[in-house]
């Protein structure tokens, strides 16, 4: 297929289409709201179902049905929604249902505003709603990344039975840049699931429940959920190094649309003569910890940016353990960060001439 | 190759079709490319805007702070974004809307009237479109003739429109062009 020139926002509703997908259910929320909209008149053109719920709590109610019959079913919403949604998300992963959210993240705490921020990291990476639960949670850096992403997290969803967050932000979902599908997926040729809930007409019935009542029984469900996250963290890390090849004076670590800016941040820095180099993590659940300790390994200085008070920066700091001093540059409240802003702040680090 | 331009107006002037025609035309150049509408809180009668970003490396933020060419439809987007403009930067000024001219001496002003342009070319409304013209013929970033084909192609199904918008397209171009050849005398 071409490059077209799409928002991020209408690029998610056509990569979960290209996967499949032919479920939505949501309810509208600046800035993700192209998304549902696109997907109203989407889903009706291949067959599938677009419902504005009455709220977000019953979208993920919802989801948890439709995914319990063994549909490929996703939702889009923001913060204040997401919020709203965690319900959903903790019964869902209770459950152990396939569903992908995507959160395109605006300012808070509270209503906020409705400019792009990256507040609700905490949020979508230790869990939002109750119980021992995590999502695997995917951050998008460009629209073409977005795309290929929220295929994967459909994927992904399936393969560990888990809810797969997508964070992005007001930039990626309001943002238009060239996108290419690079897969179709016929929803007809997915492997069947065989624990859904689709008619026990001559098998033992299926249950999809999230009670346990007897302490052993929850117990063993617990550890079993356990190990499907330790699975996760040993084959789902991604990253992406940048500029990483030798040793540098300042490390960034950003991830999503912060990451881009740091790109030409570094770009200006290396123009004259500061070694700058960026870890920029995908998965921001599993965490790619190993590939930024031997990131961290090879710089001298580590400057974590994001746009929200400090809040990626705490795993950063667990994992880098104290083996260097890690400064931290935020802007928030929908004020992004400039790149030159970020070449002073890498400059207070490693001195005027690196 | 990098260029950040803002172009901004009244709501339902047409600032992000224009910008999104510019975006387009630089995808279809190679170019790496950005569109970004403001999309926070504005005022009725306050400035709509969009950021256009075309680049020959990888586009770090689509957002601009010292944009290298303005695209000025109505005296509220003049007042807000001139002073941001770089130094040697383009500035596009509706003047059929905007009763002063640019303050800034050490940019290239394109002052066109482009409503009255656009009404010669038959529909008041494709006065984006000469704004857009012009900033090309002054600029050069992307070719005419690539926009055009856009327009061709966006507007198929209006044959009359596709016209319209060439003709605009095309006198805004010449005007652009005639101010970029004064500003290097």
């Amino acid at each position: 297929m071409a490059k077209k020139l799409m928002k991020g926002c209408e690029a998610i509703g056509e990569a979960a289409v290209q996967a499949g997908c032919r479920l939505f259910f949501g309810y509208p929320i600046t800035p993700q709201n192209e998304i549902p909209e696109y997907l109203s008149a989407r889903l009706p053109q291949v067959g599938g179902t677009y419902v504005q719920a009455e709220s977000e709590v019953a979208a993920s109610n919802m989801l948890y049905g439709a995914a319990g019959a063994g549909c490929r079913c996703f939702t889009s919403s923001s913060g204040p929604g997401i919020s709203l949604m965690q319900e959903g998300i903790s019964y869902i992963a209770g459950a152990e249902l396939p569903v992908v959210f995507v959160n395109i993240m605006r300012g808070g705490p509270g209503l906020g505003g409705i400019l792009p921020s990256q507040s609700d990291y905490l949020q979508a990476v230790k869990g939002g709603g109750h119980g021992d639960y995590r999502c695997l949670v995917l951050a998008p850096s460009t629209v073409q990344e977005a795309a290929d992403l929220v295929q994967d997290a459909f994927d992904l969803a399936d393969k560990y039975r888990n809810p797969v967050m997508v964070l992005g932000d007001g930039l990626i979902g309001q943002m238009m840049e060239p996108v290419e599908f690079k897969r179709s997926v016929n929803p007809e040729d997915l492997p069947p699931k065989l624990w859904a809930t689709t008619g026990a007409k001559g098998r033992a019935p299926n249950i999809i429940n999230s009670l346990h009542l007897k302490a052993e029984s929850l117990e063993a469900h617990n550890w079993k959920l356990a190990a499907k996250y330790e699975e996760m963290a040993k084959t789902e890390c991604r990253h992406e190094a940048w500029h990483l090849d030798g040793e540098v004076d300042v490390l960034f670590v950003a991830y999503g649309t912060v990451a881009r800016i740091c790109k030409t941040a570094i770009d200006a820095l290396r123009d004259t003569g500061v070694k700058a180099g960026l870890f920029r993590p995908i998965s921001l659940y599993p965490y790619p910890g190993q590939a930024l300790i031997q990131a961290v390994e090879k710089a001298k200085h580590v400057l974590v940016s994001e746009m929200s008070c400090g809040q990626m920066v705490e795993d950063v700091r667990y994992h880098v353990a104290g083996k260097r001093p890690v400064a931290f540059y935020g802007r928030v409240g929908g004020m992004i960060m400039t790149p030159e802003e970020l070449v002073d702040e890498a400059r207070k680090l490693a001195g005027p001439r690196g | 190759m990098h260029t950040e331009i803002i172009l901004a107006g009244f709501g339902g002037q047409g600032v992000l079709l224009i910008g999104k025609l510019l975006a387009y035309a630089g995808m279809k150049a190679g170019r790496e490319v950005t569109w970004m509408p403001a999309y926070g809180p504005e005022m009725r009668g306050g400035t709509c805007n969009c950021t256009v970003v075309l680049s020959d490396r990888p586009i770090g933020s689509p957002i601009s702070k010292s944009p290298h060419a303005l695209l000025a439809l109505n005296l509220p987007s003049l007042d807000k974004f001139e002073e941001a403009v770089r130094p040697e930067g383009v500035i596009v000024v509706n003047t059929s809307l905007i009763n002063r001219l640019p303050h800034r001496t050490d940019v290239t002003v394109v002052a066109v009237p482009a409503n009255e342009v656009a009404i010669e070319c038959g529909s008041p409304k494709a006065a984006n479109m000469v704004a857009l013209g012009a900033y090309l013929g002054a600029s050069g970033v992307v070719e005419l003739d690539q926009v055009k084909a856009i327009v061709t192609e966006s507007f198929a199904a209006k044959p009359k429109l596709v016209e319209v918008n060439h003709a605009a397209l095309a006198r805004g171009f010449a005007l652009g062009q005639a101010k970029a050849t004064a500003a290097v005398r």
